[in-house]
């Protein structure tokens, strides 16, 4: 079996933003459950926040393909 | 195999890998025109034609084309840039995003949508060229608002202590001219590239599974396929957010550059 070692720093990199869209989504579901009439609001800003913690995921994902 | 893909050389299965995405058909080396140069042409062209016939004729009661139009154009004027970038100078950037969003993303469904699929931003020049326009968009809109000093003391909020505006501002810095930049770019490549990768790997695993494998295998080469089949959709919708996204943040970066003092 080969690969390449990179690959496993995308695998660590990936574990910070999973967390951390799991705890947007699920305070977007809490806020959403509480006062739906805020929902278009809050999509927007779970939508937002969701991107900018999936930075890191894909920064991760591009180095794993550099440093190959 | 078509356009060449090299899914099963002799000895094994080769997993899809970034090689695969360069694509040139006419020429070489950085001038060459490649599959997304001409998938990038062609979703250009889709979208003039589509915009033009659909707004020649407007009518009271709206087409079911006039009707979808509407609603993107809606979408990103309303919901996008009136609610972040503020009700009293939005209306000079809907040009910008909507050709920004309708572009993007007619060039990422392009990448399910069977005679293309290529998606374009998945090679890494493409996003950058977009990113390079709002990069410099942001900072022209903030210079010509603040003033150059003006603009590079609006950096940090007013009335900090030194000491921390010393800490702080090196940070807010690197977010303005490296951070924003190269995450808006990597973000939308990074999100093309994998998720295609991804399709690859599934569909062209399953197909070596099926056809060279043999005995149980096709059993999992089929679960390949059915795979394969549900992250086209799930790819769908990757291609719409990362639009929804990438214009989302570029009308939170202008409005950023144009928000008053606190």
């Amino acid at each position: 079996m080969d690969g390449n070692i990179a690959i496993l720093g995308y695998g660590l990199s990936a574990i910070g933003p999973g967390i951390g869209v799991g705890l947007i989504f699920a305070a977007y579901i809490n806020g959403a459950a509480r006062q739906p009439e805020a929902r278009g609001m809050l999509q927007q800003i779970a939508i937002l926040g969701f991107a900018l913690t999936e930075a890191l995921a894909i920064f991760g994902l591009a180095l794993a393909f550099v440093f190959r | 195999m078509s356009f060449g893909l090299p899914a099963s050389a002799e000895g094994g299965f080769e997993a899809p890998s970034a090689a695969d995405f360069w694509q040139p058909l006419v020429g070489d080396g950085a001038f060459a025109i490649t599959r997304a140069s001409i998938v990038l042409l062609l979703s250009a062209a889709v979208i003039s034609v589509v915009l033009l016939r659909v707004t020649r004729r407007l009518a009271v009661v709206p087409s079911r084309g006039q009707y979808l139009t509407e609603a993107v154009y809606g979408m990103v004027r309303n919901s996008v840039a009136r609610d972040i970038i503020g009700s009293r100078d939005f209306l000079r950037y809907v040009p910008l995003l909507f050709t920004l969003f309708v572009l993007i993303l007619a060039n990422n469904l392009l990448g399910v949508v069977p005679p293309v699929q290529y998606p374009t931003m998945s090679r890494i020049g493409f996003p950058i060229a977009l990113t390079l326009v709002v990069f410099a968009l942001y900072h022209v809109v903030g210079i010509r608002k603040h003033g150059l000093v003006g603009y590079f003391k609006s950096f940090v909020p007013k009335g900090l202590p030194w000491v921390i505006v010393a800490f702080i501002y090196p940070l807010e810095l690197i977010t303005y001219f490296f951070t924003r930049p190269v995450t808006l770019a990597l973000r939308l490549f990074g999100n093309m590239f994998a998720g295609h990768i991804l399709l690859l790997l599934f569909i062209l695993g399953g197909e070596y599974l099926v056809f060279e494998a043999g005995g149980l295998m096709t059993v999992a080469g089929a679960l390949a396929f059915v795979m394969g089949f549900v992250l086209t959709l799930f790819e769908m919708l990757v291609e719409f957010l990362q639009a929804y996204v990438f214009v989302l943040l570029a009308a939170f970066y202008i409005a950023g550059a144009l928000a008053d003092e606190h």
